[in-house]
């Protein structure tokens, strides 16, 4: 009978068979259980004491030939990355004071003004609150529409504590998902802390006094934007 | 000369471009090469002296009436400025929309949230007088 190979390759690189079918193909297992009680032994020996590694040891592992078995399973390494994170570049029709208008998540449609760039090069933007319900909140300017309008903030200075760290949420005790912590007597209801109340009513503030002293600019703000009939987002002037 | 045609290929004849680099400006026919070109020009309003297919352009109501058959670009200027042919342009209806739309174009998001805010208000107030007017006849 003519022996041929087990596993050859349909093209370079793509073997015809899996590396499970190869495993229950070899059978190596069966090998394995044969030399089971010999791994007791080598227990024992394990457990006596190591003999001081020697310099002949060292020379001897370095000059050592290979035997030309290899592993027949080899790990994957994952590649080390080479790319640093850097923060996106602000989009050139975007500054401080910028109106801009969300176009997804919980506030999708809304106006909005553009305060900074944080660190991770997420945006800071606010509604106002007092405007148009929207609070102090990151977005990612790939979700956002930059119109040309111009809230007059350059006087305003934006707290530098408005970092990434302040809108990380805080971790909370897991709950255990029984019915009584959701529909029970006890089910809270998760409340805004003071702090953040205060910190938005501080920054605001300012705001909403620039942003009155503009007609129409406060109902523009509090509007939301959609397309009508007609009307296709890449022809639009913003 | 009368028929079912009001507008008529005609040395003198006004044409609006539709097409190209000049898309939207007007010129006029200095003189006829075949059925589908014409020989244009618009000194006044930066139109090159050039052959044009009748496809690239739309004739208007407006024609310089005794116009010499290729006139000269200087002669040319003369008379439209004489008969004014660039402000009877403008006061047509058809300019008047052009120039609209192209207002429209490049207003911006404010812009628009702005008008439809004056839009609301003159409608309000015409609805109101139309409802009294209505009163007083019924």
């Amino acid at each position: 009978m003519v022996k041929s190979a087990r596993n050859n390759q349909l093209a370079p690189g793509i073997s015809r068979l899996s590396r499970s079918k190869v495993f229950s193909k070899r059978a190596v297992y069966k090998i394995s259980k044969v030399s089971k009680p010999k791994s007791t032994e080598a227990k024992e020996t394990k457990e006596t004491k190591r003999a001081p590694v020697t310099k002949s040891d060292l020379i001897a592992a370095l000059t050592a030939k290979s035997n030309g078995l290899h592993p027949a399973n080899i790990a994957a390494k994952p590649k080390a990355g080479r790319k640093a994170l850097r923060a996106p570049k602000l989009r050139k029709s975007i500054a401080p004071g910028t109106v801009l208008i969300l176009l997804a998540g919980r506030f999708r449609g809304k106006r909005v003004v553009f305060l900074k760039q944080l660190k991770s090069g997420l945006l800071l933007v606010t509604g106002p609150f007092k405007i148009n319900g929207v609070p102090l909140r990151r977005v990612n300017q790939a979700y956002v529409i930059a119109t040309s309008t111009k809230v007059d903030i350059s006087s305003i200075k934006v707290d530098d504590k408005f970092n990434d760290e302040y809108f990380k949420s805080e971790k909370e005790a897991k709950p255990k998902g029984t019915e009584e912590e959701f529909f029970g007597k006890n089910a809270q209801k998760k409340e805004h802390p003071a702090h953040k109340i205060a910190d938005q009513k501080v920054v605001d503030k300012d705001i909403v006094a620039a942003v009155t002293k503009v007609p129409y600019l406060a109902s523009y703000l509090a509007s939301t934007f959609s397309l009508s009939k007609g009307q296709a987002p890449h022809t639009l002037k913003f | 000369m009368q028929g079912s045609f009001k507008r008529l290929v005609e040395v003198g004849r006004v044409v609006l471009l539709t097409h190209g680099g000049d898309a939207g400006k007007i010129a006029t026919i200095v003189d006829i090469v075949d059925h589908n070109r014409a020989v244009i020009d618009g000194p006044t309003t930066n139109v090159q002296r050039q052959v044009i297919s009748f496809k690239n352009v739309v004739l208007t109501d407006i024609v310089v009436k005794n116009l010499p058959r290729t006139i000269g670009s200087k002669a040319l200027a003369k008379f439209l400025e004489k008969e004014q042919v660039v402000e009877a342009w403008q006061k047509t209806a058809w300019a008047k929309k052009l120039e609209a739309r192209k207002r429209r174009a490049a207003m911006s998001d404010f812009d628009r949230f702005k008008l439809m805010r004056l839009k609301k208000q003159q409608r309000a107030i015409v609805d109101r007088q139309v409802a009294l007017l209505k009163k007083e006849r019924a």
